[in-house]
């Protein structure tokens, strides 16, 4: 099978050399430069790995790069325009929604992806949307909050 | 040691010991005499080493400017326990645990060996700055467990740094404060007490005049030492610590910028791999690289019973990993099912563990007698393990004779010197370096993925980046200790204890000991043989005491009819932990409550590392499914420092203690972890949060203890008790439904 040369990612191209079943995770990190997204268990269970292909949430360490051949990659450090923050990348800073923060680049992604799809989702549907990513630290009241309170119409909601 | 021995064999010996130093750590090749006093540790808050910047080398880093340094109080430069007797002087740089400087451009910079894995104390140490120097928050910059720069340091562990480090740190600042005042005083020719220091400028309030701390530090050379007798900020004029502040760093980490150690690369680097045996203890009968070493790039490097593997990018180093064939013989060993006679089984002597030494009070038998109600009762405590989302991580480096290693470890300076030990180099010949990492709760004092890096790099003569799969964190990290508590007890008709016998098996002697009034006391901890790696943990093993300790509790007070609550204050003197057991109840509307089917309420509380917590707790039983609903607690210890990240330590605290109340256990037989993955280990989700209050109760009168472990030791016991309460149905084991209520706990 061919390899993979390029990819589509935070709207740009990113050259890379790939095998296409490599994961789509290590293809980011090691040649794209791109290590927002986090190795945590290697099986998308913990869902640090959260990257948006075609703006839809996916566990990158068992994504193979040719499914996102083609497709626009979003990953944490493309997800803000510009030099600003996304609004769940300024509620999570206001509520101290994390603690050691190795999780938080794919919490943010999920719920981006969540909020896309459903602007004002209930507590309860935010918790069925996040419950594959872990955050060891326990501070999900905390991000719960945090998705919330950018899902409110007065804070904009998401982009 | 042994000349004979590999560097990666010496290492694994040396390691053994170290991470006995740290806490009671077994494995089966350890002798018990090697077994060291974990006490020691973490109440000394770090013995003193060589600090090798000499105050000369030190004005050459930092050239010009103000630098003050923690001096260590004289209990610590006596005779070490080692025997090694080395005395040192008073003001020779190797008593310094801290350092703060102010460079000419008015910048401070703050050195400490302490670390950062999530609990915050970057934040909290820069606001122990900010308050007593008088400068913005914003203007400091804290060095953490770089090796080479910051001062010698025990390790971030057993909630010493904000009430150790907090005050060392604050000292130091007041003291380059008075020094700022002094420098005013000198210029204006002026007596110092009118002037007033604060925003980072000093100022004469009479003639309107000021200078910025980088003026008055412009030309000065000046290194100074400071000791406990610094006066300090009475916490009722604390304007910075008591407020909270903003995780310092949090935009590079909602942005994805911090570089964690998995994250960052040098020019050149390879990627490493590491044999792993298929068990504990297994030894290697035959091993055949030809295929790997076959491959493009791909070094094989063998070093006694330690094999690895550079290769230029990770699939090569997975794939050349893959190709290698080894078979290995495999001892007989215990497995889950046989643990708890196991340990019961199989004691250790150990001198100098805390609790190891019997604490007795009157006579239990007498006790006894005297008791309306008695009641005996043993709990089965499981392995769990730390789960840092960020495995083991090392990257490093060797250049002209100098090794560096960035690694993700609670214990920079110990990591240091089982590397220096492992190559047999000086300690100034290796420097450890930690950024801000994910995560530890315990699970990080040693440095495995920091030897194995070194020892690939040092092959390869490349910068070499190793990253422990998940697996490999299960299987070659270290756990939670399992254990068995023994528990007799007898009351009074009237709720009096008349005695108390508490025998701990294995899984440790912090918080052993009992804070409610009982006349007849017999408490003991048996240390044990363990077939698994075991260690530090949050809270070590202060969970496993409170859950057997407050389950005992709430069935006495079941058997006797009396409020689970009133029965606990009628045997406590304790204020503190009286203060917060009402408190909680009273967040919780502990007295409002209503007996519903299916659902249940339970309280309880303790101390622990300086800090008192009491946790109630309602769950919801449908199905055999329990579910906790809400949690509610209430913690003190002593005057708040940060009050947004108390409580978000304490709900995480809460929430992780979920885990290895309800389900977290490893599964293992002959050897072999079960279950090394996150798809058959179960961690709390958004799906088990239940909703959660906290209320911390501020002792401004109170020095500060730290937070991030206590708060943990309550839940598992207020969960038991509410399942109890529920269903009537007592569960004595941790986890407590890892199959629902239905099926009995894993053993």
């Amino acid at each position: 099978m061919p390899r993979i040369k390029k990819l589509f990612v935070n709207e740009g191209e990113a050259a890379i050399d790939a095998d296409p079943q490599q994961s789509l995770l290590e293809v980011l990190r090691d040649q794209a430069g791109l290590t927002g997204a986090k190795y945590g268990c290697g099986e998308g269970q913990c869902g640090a790995c959260t990257v948006l292909v075609d703006g839809k949430p996916v566990r990158s360490c068992i994504t193979p790069v040719e499914a996102a051949q083609g497709k626009p990659v979003t990953t944490i450090e493309g997800l803000a325009k510009d030099d600003g923050l996304h609004p769940l990348q300024e509620a999570f800073l206001q509520e101290d929604a994390f603690q050691c923060g190795y999780c938080t680049p794919g919490m943010i992604l999920s719920a981006s992806a969540l909020l896309q799809q459903n602007a004002q989702p209930t507590r309860q549907e935010v918790v069925e949307f996040m419950n594959g990513n872990v955050c060891r630290c326990g501070t999900y009241p905390r991000i719960l909050r945090a998705i919330l309170r950018s899902a409110e119409p007065s804070t904009g909601g998401s982009q | 040691m042994n000349r004979q021995m590999s560097p990666m064999d010496r290492a694994n010996e040396r390691r053994r010991q170290l991470e006995l130093e740290s806490y009671p750590r077994h494995s089966p090749a350890q002798t018990s005499g090697r077994t060291r006093s974990r006490a020691s540790d973490e109440t000394g808050g770090g013995t003193p080493e060589h600090f090798e910047l000499s105050r000369r080398r030190f004005v050459e880093l930092f050239g010009a400017g103000i630098a003050v340094g923690f001096l260590l109080p004289d209990a610590f430069s006596g005779p070490q326990e080692s025997g090694g007797g080395r005395r040192r002087r008073r003001g020779t740089p190797e008593e310094i645990s801290a350092w703060l400087h102010i460079s000419e451009d008015g910048s401070v910079t703050v050195y400490t060996g302490k670390v950062e894995v999530g609990q915050n104390i970057r934040t909290s140490l820069a606001q122990a700055v900010a308050e007593e120097l008088r400068v913005p928050f914003e203007s400091i910059q804290m060095i953490m467990g770089d090796t080479d720069v910051v001062p010698y340091d025990r390790g971030t562990f057993g909630s010493q740094s904000t009430p150790r480090m907090g005050p060392q740190l604050r000292k130091v600042s007041a003291a380059a404060r008075e020094t700022l005042i002094d420098l005013a005083a000198e210029k204006w020719q002026t007596g110092r007490e009118k002037l007033k220091a604060a925003n980072g400028q000093v100022t004469n309030p009479e003639t309107g005049k000021s200078l910025s701390y980088g003026q008055l530090t412009q030309g000065q050379k000046l290194v100074k030492t400071v000791d406990e007798n610094q006066p300090l900020t009475p916490t009722q004029e604390w304007s910075v610590l008591g407020r909270s502040q903003a995780k310092v760093n949090g935009r590079a980490f909602v942005t994805g910028r911090h570089h964690y150690v998995s994250d960052m690369s040098l020019p050149g680097m390879l990627h490493g791999k590491v044999l792993r045996p298929p068990a504990y203890e297994a030894t290697m009968r035959s091993l055949d690289t030809s295929k790997a070493t076959a491959m493009e790039g791909v070094k094989v490097v063998r070093d006694g019973s330690f094999v690895g593997l550079t290769a230029p990018d990770a699939p090569t180093a997975r794939a050349a990993l893959d190709a290698i064939q080894a078979e290995w013989e495999i001892p007989e060993q215990p497995s889950r099912q046989e643990i708890f006679q196991y340990f019961k089984d199989n004691p250790v002597e150990s001198r100098g563990w805390r609790g190891r030494e019997p604490h007795v009070a009157g006579s239990v038998e007498d006790g006894l007698k005297a008791a309306d109600q008695t009641l005996e009762n043993t709990f089965h405590i499981n392995y769990i393990a730390h789960v840092p989302l960020e495995p083991r991580a090392a990257l490093a480096r060797w250049e002209n004779g100098k090794l560096t290693v960035w690694t993700g470890t609670q214990r920079p300076f110990g990591v240091r010197d089982e590397l220096a030990e492992a190559f047999q180099m000086p300690v100034e010949k290796v420097r450890v370096i930690m950024p801000d990492t994910g995560s530890g709760y315990g699970g990080k004092h040693t440095g495995e993925a920091a030897l194995e890096a070194a020892r690939l790099a040092k092959s390869a003569g490349k910068p070499v980046k190793l990253v422990w799969t998940r697996e490999e964190e299960f299987r070659w990290a270290y756990f939670r200790p399992g254990g068995v508590i023994e528990v007799r007890s007898g009351v009074t008709q009237e709720g009096r204890l008349t005695a108390w016998e508490f025998h701990n098996y294995n899984s440790g002697g912090s918080a052993i000991e009992t804070l409610y009034q009982v006349p007849n006391q017999h408490i003991e901890f048996h240390p044990a043989r363990s077939p698994l790696p075991q260690g530090s943990y949050r809270g070590l093993a202060a969970t496993a005491n409170h859950f057997a300790r407050e389950v005992q509790m709430d069935e006495m007070a079941r058997k006797l009819k009396i409020d689970p609550l009133k029965f606990r204050l009628r045997n406590l003197k304790d204020a503190r932990l009286t203060a917060v057991l009402k408190r909680a109840a009273e967040v919780f509307r502990w007295t409002d409550r209503k007996a519903h089917k299916g659902r249940g309420c339970g309280i309880a509380g303790g101390f622990e590392k300086g800090g008192y917590i009491a946790t109630c707790a309602e769950v919801s039983v449908t199905d055999g499914q329990v579910r906790v609903e809400r949690l509610a607690a209430a913690f003190e210890c002593g005057a708040v420092v940060n009050p947004v990240h108390l409580h978000n330590q304490v709900e995480g605290a809460l929430i992780q203690g979920l885990g290895g109340a309800l389900f977290e256990y490893i599964d293992f037989a002959e050897g072999k972890i079960l279950n090394p993955r996150l798809s058959g280990y179960r961690v709390p989700r958004f799906s088990d949060t239940p909703q959660v209050e906290v209320a911390a109760i501020n002792r401004k009168d109170l020095s500060s203890a730290g937070a991030g472990e206590t708060p943990i030791v309550a839940v598992a016991p207020a969960v038991s008790n509410a399942i109890f309460d529920a269903t009537g149905v007592r569960r004595r084991d941790l986890p407590m439904v890892p199959d629902g209520l239905q099926n009995s706990s894993p053993h």
